[in-house]
């Protein structure tokens, strides 16, 4: 048992860190990193440094080289995951378009496609987002009611999807609709890749509690999508959307935000009643708790990476790590503010404010617990796919789909 | 990076947990619970035979020489199994004891024994309702006799010999007190866990022998301890986890197996979090026990705290679970519910763990 490379690991890594000290500068301190002035700035700033990556080959690591990759193995995205870490690089704005999109073009596009998208994606050229759920389709996304009807080979969609990250800087998007209404649940659903400059598309910003704006409801009125840009055949978009939906586990990650460092730091700094916070019993035990809970995901990782350095594919397991981490968050940043006695409900949007990470966190926290998969809908997927438990009972099984009640009804 | 157990090591796990569960340890722990023995002198008798009792002890000592981290794949499985035998009190304490602070004549003199399983050692710390600490022990030592008494002593009445914590000058540190001494009183108490015994002990001017003195050999002693506690109590956790989904995936109620309503689903998913975790935090123990690591302190408090959490968690949703029939005698679940409890007390509690993980992080300054 032992935390070293393996000699081939090792030259990787090193490779690695040389070519990322060369083209970028290391962080300073843990809460050091890159940020953009704006969104607009930071779009402008990633598409530069990810042009940069894939010139040197460090881009979509594990794509097929002719695609834009370097045909990586998944250690050694893991080791590059670990050194660029080290550095200030850009981020952002890519991760659906090269880990959702990506994919499912690989599996279902036709060559001539593949040659044409999947280029511009590990370039950094174009952008993609993912067009999933509905205001009637959450964790139930399979019940989405986005109409597709064939005419020719032209498609015609309407409706509305809702959460879409990034749609408004968006080039393309994938797209699940239904074309079969009176199908079963699962059974109408039809797959496309759509244009997001096509006539009929408009994009509207949704506010969230934090005051900012990363969603987006988009509306489809008489989008029009040739039928060589259906992805599966007619029917079978839920798996296809499998797809994605799996890929998408595999990329949330931890939840970012203020983590046990910063409490431990905070109560080391703070008076509380008379003492240090570190002082009190009941701030140890919080700590106790939250030391424990972030490296038992620290060393799960671990034994992860572990499994994939030995060729093996690591299971659903890491599931539980957007479940302890948004969690943990929440109550770190609880515990940051409250800390602060009444003083903490002031809100400060100050530049490196200790406050401002703690109520970023209390807003963020909310919404962890939510994206990409609920912690309800996670503990399905543990309970079912990890423990082998059983699905719970459905009452819209083999029932045509416009007879089922959906959303708000 | 190679964070898992070897392919050798993992063999040896498969070994002992088929043993184990041929020689149906939870009946025996039943049987234990319910009779008059204090241990399963059988059992006992053949894990030393495996040669579990002889694992980490060197080969000069009549040893087998492997590690620690082979100590900890059986400790997992022992865990798991319920094994009614002093175990833990004479491999993780006793031995260990001597192992890191006795002299070389005390070691020739116990380890043999103790690799062989002919001799059984227990720890005896605790004196009273506070967990006991530099300034509190009363018992002392002095011109080779000690005197006091201690109390909730894990297999004191099985003990051949005690290491016995007691004040010396102004020092705390170990002593070896043979159970048969002259002015060694011994009595037995009545646990929450009968299927494991326990004791008071008296001494009154009772021979004993001093092993290296010093409080720090007290808490390295716990440390090293609390990460082979933390592998039983890892085991124990995920038997009750099976438990409890085997249960539910065969129980019926409102025409449906329980097992598929989401609220028996992620409450099976919250064991598997916490098992997930005690179990990563477990093997950050078993490496930082295995290599001798600076951050012994921190890894064991974090796994000694993580293990006792999720063995917690598992013991008493398993009981949950099986409803009405898991609050019955005739059901396995209170075994697992009592022994949580032993192993959770036997070194210390959960608050003092607590503390002493974040005072480590404060002294190591790892932040």
């Amino acid at each position: 048992m032992d935390f070293n490379d393996t000699p081939e690991e090792a030259k990787f890594r090193k490779e690695a860190y040389e070519w990322l000290k060369a083209n970028a500068s290391l962080k300073e301190g843990p809460k050091d990193g890159w940020r953009a002035a704006s969104e607009e700035e930071g779009l402008k700033e990633v598409k530069v440094w990810q042009k940069k990556l894939h010139e040197e080959g460090w881009a979509c690591m594990h794509w097929p080289k002719a695609y834009g990759g370097r045909e990586s193995t998944p250690i050694e995205r893991v080791i590059w995951g670990q050194e660029v870490s080290k550095f200030k690089v850009p981020g952002g704005y890519l991760e659906i378009g090269q880990g959702m999109a990506g994919p499912v073009m690989m599996m279902y596009a036709t060559e001539e496609q593949k040659e044409r998208y999947l280029p511009p994606l590990a370039t950094g050229e174009e952008i993609w987002c993912q067009l999933f759920s509905e205001p009637a389709a959450g964790s139930d996304v399979a019940g989405i009611k986005t109409k597709a009807e064939l005419e020719g080979d032209t498609w015609t969609i309407n409706g509305q999807k809702v959460w879409t990250s990034g749609a408004h800087f968006s080039d393309y998007g994938i797209l699940v609709t239904r074309s079969d209404p009176s199908a079963p649940k699962h059974k109408g659903l039809t797959f496309f890749f759509v244009d997001m400059k096509s006539p009929g598309i408009e994009v509207k910003p949704i506010k969230q509690i934090s005051g900012g704006a990363n969603f987006n409801e988009v509306y489809f009125t008489d989008v029009k999508i040739p039928d060589s840009q259906r992805l599966g055949a007619v029917g079978d978009g839920w798996k296809v959307s499998l797809t994605t939906l799996m890929n998408e586990r595999l990329a949330v990650g931890d939840a970012s935000g203020p983590d046990f460092e910063e409490a431990f730091s905070l109560a080391r700094g703070q008076d509380l009643n008379g003492k240090l916070a570190i002082e009190n019993d009941a701030v140890r035990e919080k700590l106790a708790d939250w030391y424990c809970q972030q490296s038992g995901l620290k060393y799960a990782k671990y034994r992860n990476i572990s499994a994939l350095s030995r060729g093996e594919t690591p299971g659903p397991q890491s599931s539980i790590t957007k479940i302890v981490s948004g969690n943990k968050l929440q109550e770190v940043a609880n515990f940051g503010l409250d800390i602060l006695d009444s003083a903490g409900i002031i809100r400060t949007d100050e530049e490196g404010a200790e406050q401002s990470m703690y109520q970023y966190g209390f807003y963020g926290a909310a919404g962890i617990r939510i994206a990409g998969g609920t912690d309800e809908i996670l503990k399905n997927i543990i309970s079912e796919q990890v423990l082998g438990m059983p699905q719970d009972m459905r009452a819209d099984k083999g029932i045509p789909f416009n007879e089922i009640p959906t959303g708000n009804k | 990076m190679n964070f898992e157990f070897s392919a050798d090591q993992m063999q040896l796990k498969d070994i002992a947990r088929k043993f184990l569960e041929k020689e149906e340890t939870v009946k025996r722990a039943r049987t234990i619970l319910e009779g008059e023995e204090s241990y399963d002198k059988d059992l006992w008798s053949q894990v030393a035979e495996m040669g579990f009792t002889a694992t980490a002890i060197p080969e000069e000592y009549g040893g087998l020489g492997l590690g620690y981290l082979e100590l900890c794949v059986i400790a997992e499985e022992l865990g798991r199994s319920l094994a009614p035998t002093p175990f833990s009190s004479s491999v993780y304490l006793a031995t260990e004891s001597i192992l890191q602070f006795g002299s070389d004549s005390l070691k020739q003199a116990n380890l043999p024994s103790l690799a062989s399983g002919e001799k059984i050692g227990a720890f005896a710390h605790t004196e009273s309702t506070t967990s006991p600490t530099e300034e509190n022990i009363t018992c002392e030592f002095k011109d080779g006799s000690l005197n006091g008494s201690k109390i909730a002593v894990t297999d004191g009445d099985v003990a051949d010999f005690f290491i016995v914590s007691a004040k010396s000058g102004s020092e705390v540190g170990l002593f070896l007190v043979e159970s048969s001494a002259d002015g060694v009183e011994i009595a037995s108490q009545p646990t929450l866990d009968p299927s494991r015994s326990h004791a008071a002990i008296t001494f009154k001017n009772a021979k004993a022998e001093a092993l290296d003195s010093g409080w720090s050999n007290i808490t390295t002693l716990l440390d090293r301890a609390a990460v082979l506690f933390s592998f039983e109590q890892l085991g124990g956790a995920e038997a009750c986890m099976n438990m409890a989904k085997e249960y539910a995936m065969g129980r019926y109620a409102f025409g449906r197996s329980i097992a598929s309503f989401q609220a028996i689903k992620h409450k099976l998913a919250d064991m598997f979090i916490a098992v997930e975790l005690a179990r990563s935090n477990c093997y950050y123990g078993a490496w930082a026990l295995s290599t001798d690591a600076p951050e012994l302190p921190t890894a064991a408090a974090t796994c000694r705290v993580s293990a006792s959490q999720a063995y917690h968690e598992c013991s008493k949703e398993n009981i949950q679970t099986h409803g009405g029939m898991g609050f019955t005698w005739e059901f396995d679940c209170h075994l697992y519910y009592r022994r949580c409890r032993q192993l959770a007390a036997n070194i210390g509690s959960q608050s003092i763990w607590k503390d002493k993980l974040i005072s480590s992080l404060e002294r190591a300054n790892q932040i």
